[in-house]
């Protein structure tokens, strides 16, 4: 025969559905430097803003003088809160059902607040001006300790909030407190505790730092007074949110705003919110009738758009001597800063910590919660992670950490003791989550074995005598991390956000010559959704994904999704694109049972065509059911061949790993260096291989600046004292450790096609491994517990505290 | 991080570098790589009415290497110092040292003369140019003038440099013996937590001479005469590197930084002298 027929395997490889390590499609303009970013916009008559800000981190605003500014050459305008208040936007809601400062409504609560709006027709003149404007300032005590912001005597940091006594989510407590959040039996959870055998207790901090996007926040609005149409590109997470968002807050109806995320330069939870930039860029594209462009700059990014973390939480463990734990306590102290601008689902002001008993099967339970004001920039995003799920992840794997010391047993036995077992999914957790499935013995097993564990313990242990005999000066640690994910938000049914279920969505459009275009509700920050989405659509309908575009971002032209965060796209828009994919799917099966002259029933799908029952050899391929569909007069079923399908998803998924880090650490210096990282994921349904590999990559490396050195850290006068990056650590490759990947696959039963997400677990799982290690390090020496990150002088603190250097 | 705005100069010779320096004043500053400089005024820490940008000035240009007399000349930039073959045999801890300034793009236009000459004890060559005894050449409205790099630093960013000076070259004797130059920081393109550079002389299995300096871990280069003389006459054995460590110790005065606090400071610096002067000793 010349001609070949595809065998059956060459025509899956020819899909490049699930499971193939396809090349990502943005891949050729985002190396070739033809990404288009919301700063590569160029409008005609473009204006640009920038903002004054506050050097104070708690002042009176008594007097603004912009005359000067105004009289700048090229300057078109500079905006207050005076100017705002007539259009009822010099304040605006948060997601967290707060409300924040657009521009210093008389005071200002953290250094880098927005102050007032410079316009003007060039960026330099938009800079001089803001020099240009006079702010008195009469400065007020200033609070960075959420301890100290509950003392009795603390200053009143809201005074817009002075009297109420009730917040969004419950009663304050305290003129600086915001809510209690609490989940478990706490009456029953103190009993166990007081009857427990042995109890570990310690105060685990997980320190402010900042998702720090390359691309920084930014955003061009155009206010087309024609056609009374605004048009807002810009670098949101969430595009149809926001754009809902902005008509609620300004009055604009919702069909009469077109909100575009184009190229995204990187998230991590930091391009979720709702920022003074949007807003007063908008209001002076309508006031002047001219785009404007907002970008910030570095500074203003680390300094003023959502932080993540800071949450001191106070944990005691409860186990019997043999190790079985028997109960969990934690109580959280969640520093929000100056406005609570968390962006959680809003039934969840904590987000999803009450994942905190992790991989454990521990019968009893408390947790709350206590959000509170501080003279810090608002936020307290998902920063890669699900909502505060790297904090929850970082507790218990600390505290089972500090129980393997008072236990005096291995932490891997330790934690092996305590897994949720196999057959016990789904898994009920005390703190009220219901998880879909795991395994989690295999995966711990598998990475114990892959990274030698026992002989890297007789290492360690020679290495301390030798360390004791003086011949090295150089410590090993080990650090264990095993971590559950919570992602996936969420089930309409408890997850929104201002009352916006989050389900998302996925529409697709056959073609007649037979390739598509599959549009959806979320938006790509880097994740590469055109490669994979287009992978689980082309296993559902057998159109190869090369010949499947998929778009996103456009509020016009994609359906309604809550975007990209948390690890939901696959876990949500995914479902959502392959059920698009089924009904695509259930009507091809009509189109070509009608081809083939046969009933529906004798017709099934094979790969890329429904063949015959028993006749594999009459077929219709998908190409040529969708030209059929274009053509084809079919009785009862109209022309065409598209789908869409909104999924609200049953439950969340639960994603889960195994990391192991094993470093050397320097007790004189302070400097560590990475021997091996091994990281395992199970996300359930592997789609692409090769993307799942970036992704760790990606988020294990973030984990690594995190744990080692990155933080926000403020002095007492609320100044930042890391603002930019010299200070604020973001890792080259030099830092880099080089990582092994692995993964087991349990696949979530409630997932059309079984997929977890993966996105975000090397940053939950990773920190404590990092973390673990250090202190792992120096348990040979009594070190039970620090705080991160660990830069060279704390590790030095550390090893200078336990009389290593005498 | 945009900067007030200035008026750019580009002359192509010393001689109206000179000019415009003098007309101008205090309103002016000449510019070499520009990496401490060009930030300092994105972040408008500084204005500067009239930036002098000296790449266009040749006769700045330029490394000699004449047996053991080098001469380097100001706008030479550290990528041109790692390249150069002859250099690298003459005075292989420049190299080092070169080596260990931020990265490879700051390298690229990074210079010598910037380096040494802007006053930011954070820089590494200003205390490997006390190390090796060089000697700056200055040249100002009343002609060149020679000063030593010991005599050159006063406190930061405050240098024997006149504002209406510009340097024109960094002049000094290829060591004898080892040198190293040992440097901790926080990541790539950080300057330094501490560092230390250390030249000495091996003869008949005794330390001869020595010569120590160190970065970062005072207001100014420190050149630690006392530390270098602690091991004179010794085989440089623990005792008699505890001694120079000790003599270190009371030159310097680091302050509490994002890099750590003062003790963390002293105590590297001691571990990174150790460490120099073990690498020295054995390339001596």
């Amino acid at each position: 025969m010349n001609d070949h027929a595809p065998s059956r395997d060459e025509r899956i490889a020819g899909l490049k559905g699930l499971g193939t390590s396809r090349r990502r499609v943005e891949d050729a303009r985002f190396t070739q430097g033809k990404g288009n970013y919301v700063d590569d916009m160029k409008l005609p008559d473009m204006l640009f803003g920038d903002f004054v800000r506050s050097p104070y981190a708690h002042a009176r605003v008594t007097a603004i003088d912009a005359e000067a500014a105004k009289a700048l050459p090229g300057v078109v305008a500079v905006l207050t809160a005076d100017d705002l208040r007539p259009l009822g936007l010099h304040w605006m809601p948060t997601l967290a059902g707060d409300k924040q400062m657009v521009l210093a409504d008389g005071k200002v609560l953290f250094q880098g607040q927005e102050v007032a709006f410079v316009v003007a027709t060039d960026r330099y003149a938009a800079a001089d001006a803001v020099e240009l404007v006079e702010v008195t300032y009469e400065e007020l005590p200033v609070v960075t300790d959420p301890f100290k912001a509950l003392a009795p005597d603390a200053p009143v940091l809201r005074e817009d909030l002075q009297g109420q006594t009730e917040g969004a989510h419950g009663p304050r407590k305290h003129h600086n407190h915001i809510f209690t959040w609490e989940m478990g039996d706490e009456d029953g959870t103190e009993a166990a505790i007081a009857d427990a055998e042995v109890v570990a207790e310690e105060m685990i901090y997980y320190h402010r730092t900042h998702p720090c996007p390359l691309e920084t926040c930014g955003c061009v609005a155009s206010m087309d007074k024609v056609n009374g149409k605004l048009t807002l590109w810009g670098t949101f997470q969430a595009p149809h949110a926001v754009r809902t968002v902005a008509s609620l807050i300004s009055g604009i109806a919702e069909h009469n705003i077109r909100v575009v995320s184009p190229d995204i330069g990187g998230g991590f939870g930091n391009k979720v919110g709702v920022y003074p930039g949007y807003i007063c860029s908008i209001v002076a594209s309508i006031v002047t009738g001219k785009p404007v462009k907002w970008i910030e700059d570095r500074m203003e990014n680390l300094m003023s758009t959502a932080f993540a973390r800071d949450y001191w939480m106070k944990g005691k463990i409860a186990a019997t001597k043999d190790g079985k734990i028997t109960a969990l306590d934690c109580h959280v102290t969640a520093d929000h800063g100056g406005f609570d601008a968390c962006a959680d689902p809003t039934k969840f002001p904590a987000g999803f910590f009450n994942i905190c008993t992790g991989s454990y099967d521990i019968p009893i339970a408390h947790l709350s919660v206590d959000g509170v004001y501080t003279n810090k920039a608002p936020g307290g995003v998902a920063y890669r992670c699900s909502f505060r799920v790297t904090e929850a992840a970082y507790f218990i794997e600390r505290m089972i950490e500090v129980l393997a010391i008072k236990l005096g047993i291995d932490a891997a036995e330790l934690r092996a003791k305590n897994f949720i077992r196999k057959e016990q999914f789904p898994y009920h957790s005390a703190l009220g989550w219901e998880y879909d499935s795991g395994d989690y013995h295999t995966a711990w097993d598998k990475a114990l074995k892959a990274v030698g564990y026992d002989a890297l313990r007789r290492e360690q242990a020679e290495r301390v005598a030798a360390f004791k005999r003086g011949e090295t000066r150089k410590l090993l640690g080990i650090g264990l991390s095993f971590f559950t994910e919570i992602v996936g938000a969420g089930p309409v049914k408890n997850c929104d956000i201002l009352g916006l279920g989050m389900f998302d969505s996925c529409e697709i459009r056959i073609h007649p010559t037979g390739s598509a275009i599959a549009r959806l509700g979320t938006i790509s920050q880097g994740q590469g959704h055109a490669t994979t989405f287009a992978q689980i659509l082309a296993s559902e309908i057998g159109i190869p994904a090369d010949d499947i575009t998929v778009e996103e971002g456009d509020t016009d032209t994609a359906p309604y999704g809550l975007g990209t965060y948390g690890s939901r796209s696959t876990p949500v828009a995914g479902a959502a694109t392959a059920m698009a994919g089924r009904k695509i799917r259930a009507k091809a099966q009509m189109i070509a049972a009608y081809l083939l002259e046969v009933h529906d029933d004798d017709v099934e799908f094979d790969v890329d065509r429904f063949v015959i029952k028993g006749a594999p050899e009459r077929f219709k391929t998908m190409k040529e059911i969708a030209f059929a569909s274009y053509n084809q007069a079919i009785p009862g079923l109209e022309p065409g061949l598209e789908a869409v399908s909104y999924y609200d998803p049953p439950n969340m998924t639960y994603p889960f790993g195994a990391y192991i880090c094993v470093m050397e650490i320097d007790v004189d210096t302070g400097v560590w260096e990475i021997r091996q990282f091994y990281a395992l994921d199970d996300c359930g349904t592997r789609i692409n291989p090769m993307v799942i590999e970036g992704q760790v990559h990606g988020g294990a490396t973030e984990g690594l600046a995190i744990a080692m050195g990155q933080e926000l850290a403020y002095d007492e006068m609320g100044n930042v004292k890391t603002g930019t990056l010299m200070d604020f650590f973001l890792p080259t490759a030099v830092e880099t450790p080089h990582y092994t990947t692995d993964h087991t696959e349990t696949p979530s039963p409630h997932h059309p096609i079984g997929a977890k997400g993966v996105g975000e677990s090397p940053n939950v799982g990773s920190v404590p491994a990092y973390s673990n290690a250090v202190q792992d390090a120096f348990r040979a020496f009594g070190h039970i517990h620090a705080h991160m990150p660990h830069d060279h002088a704390r590790i030095w603190k550390i090893a200078d505290g336990l009389g290593l250097h005498a | 991080m945009i900067p007030a705005p200035f008026t750019y100069h580009r002359p192509a010779d010393i001689a109206s570098a000179l000019k415009i320096l003098g007309e101008y004043g205090d309103d002016a500053r000449v510019v070499a790589g520009g990496h401490s400089l060009i930030p300092m005024m994105k972040l408008r820490l500084t204005a500067i009415d009239h930036l002098i940008d000296l790449q266009g000035v040749e006769s700045l240009r330029g490394i000699r290497v004449s047996g053991r007399d080098i001469r380097i000349g100001a706008m030479v930039t550290q990528a041109e110092i790692l390249a150069d073959r002859a250099l690298a045999a003459a005075v292989p801890v420049l190299a080092e040292a070169a080596l260990q300034i931020a990265d490879p793009q700051v390298r690229n236009l990074g210079t010598i003369g910037g380096n040494v000459a802007n006053g930011d004890p954070g820089n590494d060559l200003p205390a490997l140019m006390q190390c090796l005894d060089a000697t700056y050449e200055i040249e100002g409205p009343g002609g060149p003038r020679d000063v030593a790099a010991r005599d050159f630093y006063d406190s930061a960013y405050v240098t024997a440099r006149a504002d209406d000076e510009i340097l024109l070259a960094v002049r000094f004797t290829a060591p004898e013996g080892g040198a190293a130059y040992v440097k901790q920081k926080r990541k790539i393109g950080d300057y330094a937590t501490a560092a230390t550079a250390v030249a000495l002389v091996k003869s008949g299995g005794k330390c001869a001479s020595a010569s120590i300096a160190m970065t970062n871990l005072a207001d100014t280069p420190v050149w630690a005469q006392d530390a270098g003389a602690a091991l004179v006459g010794t085989d440089c054995s623990p005792a008699a590197v505890k001694a120079a460590v000790a003599a270190m110790q009371e030159a310097i005065s680091p302050v509490e930084d994002n890099r750590g606090p003062v003790d963390f400071k002293r105590h590297v610096a001691g571990r990174l002298l150790a460490e120099a002067i073990a690498t020295a000793w054995s390339r001596a």
